[in-house]
């Protein structure tokens, strides 16, 4: 029996990290926006490291905060523990990261989904999609709840046909238990789309009060506050530590001699694991002249004395678990709360979207998130907020968003997801950003908060606000530019106290804050501002005069490449019809069906001589309707 | 206008002498002015469109004087491409074309890729759409062949130095970018400046060596692999003498004279040749000969031409027949020699034989039929069968070209770590370097970094 139950603008299936952005953008861009997730008190939850951010996803974070999503205000309401990474490293690299309480995370998530105008939210198990002529128009839930919607948003993470591995036991669950998504995945499947089974997996968590502190190091907070959000104003103050500890010859010689009982060696695990979240019997196995690996210690929240064991994901059956973090020091006594265990699910293959997150096979419906073969909560969240931000403006026939690679890592994520594709559950590196000097964490803003605006996802209040910043910035870096800093005496002793060779003559202000040793601070002392400006502007100063010629080097590079993104490939154009292309590019070309030119020349298999034939191809094309008009 | 400024060597390359180096692009008046010193400092944009003028072409890094030329000066749009376009005529043969073209790819210039003059004389509308269908054939063929060329190439030792370079670099990719990416992982010390610039100046001088081997390139520096095979006595080192102008070879009447191998360097009308002589193919109990005779054999697998020598004043043997069996498919030109003596040789058979094959007669004691022979060299390299050798010329000045823009790249990189610029931005320089090696041996997969990370390091949660 099925019976009506509403219709909307947009369906955003799952209220996972993808599923909360997807809701939230498009409700607030004024779509009518449905929520349907399978269990309530589970809105946002953290099924692995009770941690937001780091190298590449702390940049991610801003990034979503800049385009007007939630997970930046999130964590900064609920951490216990924020750092900035890579303060040593030049500021393309810096990146912050929050240990979060879990817990808190998702009440607080929920309270935001709840108070949303526009946005409901309800319970409810998604069993199949409504497609009528190639486009999505709602779905059905397992009570026959029917719903129908004008495009709909499938963030399903890694619910799809899960199931759980835990030494010899082995089933059907979605992660921590919950109940598996099965109907939809063999509807999916029905649908003709493509799917992988891949593979992830946790380590255990262990009760506070069983470690002994004393054996491990601690790993404190930074004592600045800091905050993802650009409009976050309370900062945390009383945080919590991490601790640090070690593995030794005894943990891998238990685990050496457990091996046989692993489901990743006795041939039970068929799913492809990522190979940046080994687990440690892999480690040990494939790094086995390493005399010890580092193990964190992470609380996962402020109520609670479950802590989560990172550096110490397995499959390994629940005796040896216990058995393992009994060798390691600080651990001698511990109690296991949870045991860890591994995940195999269904993910589609990323290739069959378009890079607005749309499906090329079905119309109206958006997938993002774990299904789409990634994994991490910044990931998910990521196309979860441009999914729904698509889907929303589709939904009120407004122009869909695509992120270049040179505009954020969002963009290097989704474009390196339906132009290659993946085999492993992918994760964002900054090493995958060929522009990461571009991609800042201190420049998310700048970048996009005019985006953000544009598809109505900033309030006016914040726009004025990035305005006033950007105008100060400009300024503050005329000033310096048109300064000459004197060769005085107090102007040499300055630079000399910071180990500099003196000035032989008056210099730019800005070429002195070029020199290695010179920060914003010091051409400060010697050419105050007429009034003190806020960091944020004057950091913006420092690394746009510091790194100006990297800088520039990149805008170049992406500038040539625009000629090549601005060559718009038709979505009805017949490969097959093209004499010229190889055919390992045709088939390639077939199956990614890019948007431009300069996507289809990212195809591995694409190659330069293919890629001359087709813009010759499309000219030909141009050339011949320009003269038939 | 739309596109960046090309350069190549513009084929056919007439016969003689002469060969044009031709530069298409808004720039192409720029970058020939940076090279160009004309006859009273005249400047190329000052000068009439459709005009030709003499002068030289200077190296600007060292104020040489490196080439007489003269140079046509030609403004878009009434050009092969509608682009502004230069080409610059040289004397001195292919060394001398090389060296310009040189220049003017490190002077901002990018090396045409096959065809892309076409494609731009196209895509500018100066060929009709009638022909865009032959105009995609040309580029797909045209790669083809470099294509095979280039694979040719990856099997050379040049690739494997390239490949052993890049897998240096990219180790220290891996463990600059596992600083950045696992700040905490403590099993691998910090990158610090001084290692970088250890590492980096370790690069920089193995650039420099592979800079220094393919100077020039397999053929410029060794010339096009020329092989001389024949049956013993037939004149095999005569001929080789005969070509080198001097008496490098001992010549005697007893056959199995030469019991190895011998190379000689020569041009040839423009065309550098290494020749090599062989010792005469026939069964032997000759030790030391028999080595000779198989080296011969091997020689001729590398061989880019073949000269085939036959006795005319003896009769064909199931030796000779045997040579034309294992030359097959290959450039020969068939040599029958002796013609001053009487004939015995079964000359309608011959040119069976040689069918696919030039074929010149010559007496190289009476030093006749030694022109046609030169000419027949230069032809077959420049005209009919130009590929092979302009093919792997061309790939050649690709790959120098990249390994000059690695160089610079790694220099700007060891500037950066002078200046104390932070690591992982100076790692966008030497990023850069192993992507320009890479895209010599046709490889720039960025995905190989991320499989060394993994592979390098124990990271995970
Ligand atoms: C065991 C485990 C270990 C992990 N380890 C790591 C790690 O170490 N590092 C890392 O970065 N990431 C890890 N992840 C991945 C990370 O948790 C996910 O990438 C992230 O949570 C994905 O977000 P999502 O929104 O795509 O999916 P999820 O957060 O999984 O959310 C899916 C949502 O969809 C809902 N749903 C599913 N099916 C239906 C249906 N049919 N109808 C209605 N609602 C439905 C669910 O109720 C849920 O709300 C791990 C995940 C698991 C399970
Ligand atoms: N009459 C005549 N004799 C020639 C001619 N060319 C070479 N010879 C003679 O032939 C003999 C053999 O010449 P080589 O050049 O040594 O022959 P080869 O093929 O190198 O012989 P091996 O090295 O022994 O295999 C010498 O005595 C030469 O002088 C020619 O055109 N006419
Ligand atoms: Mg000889």
């Amino acid at each position: 029996m099925t019976y009506e139950a509403g219709s909307y603008d947009v369906i955003v299936v799952g209220a996972g990290h993808a599923g909360v952005e997807a809701g939230l953008a498009s409700a607030r861009l004024g779509a009518k926006t449905l929520m349907i997730t399978i269990n309530l008190d589970m809105v946002a939850f953290m099924p692995c490291n009770p941690s937001v951010g780091g190298p590449a996803k702390g940049i991610v974070v801003r990034e979503i905060d800049a385009l007007g999503g939630e997970m930046g205000k999130n964590i900064d309401k609920t951490h216990i523990q924020m750092r900035m990474l890579n303060t040593g490293k030049g500021p393309a690299v810096r990146a912050l990261r929050a240990q979060a309480d879990k817990f808190t995370y998702q009440h607080e998530m929920k309270k935001t989904l709840e108070n949303e105008p526009n946005l409901t939210l309800i319970q409810g198990m998604v069993e199949r999609l409504i497609v009528e002529d190639g486009e999505c128009r709602g779905v059905v839930t397992q009570t026959g709840a029917v719903y129908h919607s004008k495009a709909v948003v499938i963030t399903t993470g890694t619910f799809l046909r899960g199931e759980i591995i835990l030494g010899e036991l082995k089933y059907s669950s979605g992660p921590n238990n919950q109940q598996p998504s099965i109907k939809l995945s063999e509807h999916l499947q029905e649908l003709g789309f493509d799917l992988v089974r891949f593979k992830t997996g946790t380590p255990p968590r262990v009760n506070s009060h069983s470690i002994d502190y004393s054996k491990t190091e601690i790993q404190p907070g930074d004592d600045v506050p800091r905050a993802f959000s650009y409009e976050t104003t309370k900062y945390i103050t009383d945080q919590l530590p991490c601790w640090l500890t070690y593995t030794n010859e005894e943990t891998h010689t238990l685990i050496d001699n457990n091996l046989h009982r692993s489901p990743m060696y006795s041939g039970m695990i068929k799913g492809t694991g990522p190979r940046y979240c080994p687990s440690i019997e892999d480690k040990v196995v494939r790094f086995n002249d390493k005399p010890r690996h580092q193990i964190f210690l992470e609380p996962e929240g402020r109520n609670t004395q479950e802590v989560y064991v990172q550096g110490l994901s397995t499959s390994l059956p629940e005796d040896v678990q216990q058995k393992i973090l009994r060798t390691i020091p600080g651990l001698e006594n511990v109690q296991m709360m949870r045991a860890g265990y591994a995940i195999e699910y269904d993910s589609i293959v990323p290739t069959q979207l378009w890079p607005t997150l749309e499906t090329k096979k079905v119309k109206n419906l958006y997938t993002a998130g774990q299904i789409n073969g990634t994994s991490g909560y910044e990931e998910a969240a990521g196309q979860g907020l441009m999914a729904g931000m698509n889907a929303g403006l589709k939904s009120l026939d407004k122009e869909e968003v695509i992120l270049s690679r040179s505009d954020a890592y969002i963009g290097v994520l989704i474009d390196d997801l339906v132009t290659k594709g993946t085999n492993e559950p992918y994760r964002l590196l900054t090493s995958r950003a060929e522009y990461r000097l571009l991609l800042r964490h201190d420049n998310a803003d700048l970048r996009l908060t005019e985006l953000g605006r544009k598809v109505g996802l900033i309030s006016e209040e914040r726009y004025e606000k990035f305005l006033l910043k950007k105008q100060a910035i400009e300024e503050e870096k005329a000033r310096l530019q048109g300064i000459i800093i004197k060769p005085s005496s107090d102007v040499q002793e300055m630079i000399k106290s910071q180990g500099g060779s003196e000035l032989k003559d008056g210099i730019r202000a800005s070429d002195l804050l070029k020199r290695p040793e010179m920060t914003y601070e010091h051409i400060q002392q010697v050419v105050p501002a007429e009034s003190t400006l806020d960091e944020d502007v004057t950091e913006q100063v420092e690394i746009q005069i510091k790194y100006e010629g990297y800088i520039e080097k990149s805008l170049q590079q992406v500038e040539r490449l625009k000629k090549m993104e601005n060559k718009k490939i038709p979505e009805n154009i017949d490969y097959d019809d093209i004499n010229g292309l190889a055919s390992e590019a045709r088939q390639k070309l077939k199956e990614v069906r890019p948007l431009s030119l300069a996507q289809a020349s990212r195809i591995s298999g694409v190659n330069p001589a293919d890629i001359s034939i087709l813009l010759v191809y499309l000219e030909q094309g141009r050339i011949a309707r320009v003269s038939a008009e | 206008m739309e596109f960046d400024t090309i350069a190549a060597i513009s084929t056919p390359m007439g016969e003689g002498a002469i060969a044009i180096v031709r530069l298409s692009g808004d720039q192409a008046f720029e970058i020939a002015d940076r090279l160009f010193r004309g006859v009273g400092g005249k400047r190329l944009k000052d000068v009439a469109s459709h005009t030709i003028h003499y002068g030289h072409i200077m190296d600007p890094k060292t104020g040489q004087i490196a080439e007489e030329v003269m140079v046509s000066a030609m403004k878009g749009p009434k050009t092969f491409t509608k682009e502004d376009v230069i080409e610059i005529n040289c004397h001195g043969g292919l060394v001398s074309v090389n060296r310009v073209l040189q220049l003017l790819l490190n002077n901002g210039a990018r090396l045409a890729e096959p065809g892309e003059f076409t494609k731009r004389a196209f895509l500018n509308g100066r060929i009709d759409l009638s022909q865009a269908e032959a105009v995609m054939d040309l580029i797909r063929a045209k790669t083809d062949r470099a294509m095979n060329m280039a694979l040719g190439q990856m099997e050379g030792r040049l690739s494997k130095l390239i490949q052993k370079l890049r897998q240096e670099i990219l180790e220290i990719l891996a463990h600059v970018e596992v600083n950045i990416d696992y700040p905490e992982y403590d099993d691998v010390e910090e990158m610090t400046h001084h290692m970088l610039m250890e590492k980096a100046s370790y690069v920089k001088k193995e650039i420099e060596k592979l800079l220094q081997t393919s100077q020039q390139g397999k053929i410029l520096r060794e010339g096009l692999s020329t092989v001389i095979v024949g049956r013993p006595n037939v004149g095999k080192s005569s001929l080789l003498n005969s070509l080198v102008h001097e008496n490098k070879a001992i010549v005697t009447d007893i056959p199995g004279t030469t019991r190895d191998v011998i190379e000689e360097y020569v041009n040839v009308r423009g065309v550098p040749l290494r020749l090599v002589d062989t010792a005469g193919i026939r069964e032997t109990e000759d030790i030391v000969e028999r080595i000779g005779v198989e080296k011969s054999r091997q020689v001729l697998k590398e061989a880019d031409l073949i000269l085939l020598v036959l006795n005319y004043s003896d009769e064909l043997t199931s030796e000779d027949e045997n040579i034309f069996k294992a030359v097959e498919g290959m450039d020969v030109i068939v040599i029958v020699n002796k013609t001053d003596l009487d004939q015995k040789i079964d000359m309608s058979r011959v040119r069976e034989l040689s069918k696919h094959h030039k074929l010149v007669t010559t007496s190289l004691l009476e030093d006749q039929g030694v022109d046609d022979l030169e000419e027949a060299i230069a032809s077959l390299f420049f005209a009919g069968s130009i590929e092979a050798g302009d093919m792997t010329y061309v790939s050649n000045t690709r790959h120098i070209a990249l390994l000059n823009q690695a160089q610079n790249a790694i220099d700007e990189a060891m500037q950066g770590v002078e200046m104390g610029t932070p690591i992982d931005i100076v790692q966008i320089d030497l990023t850069r370097t192993w992507e320009l090696l890479g895209e010599i041996i046709g490889d720039s997969v960025h995905e190989s970094l991320i499989d060394q990370l993994f592979s390098q390091f124990c990271l995970g949660k």
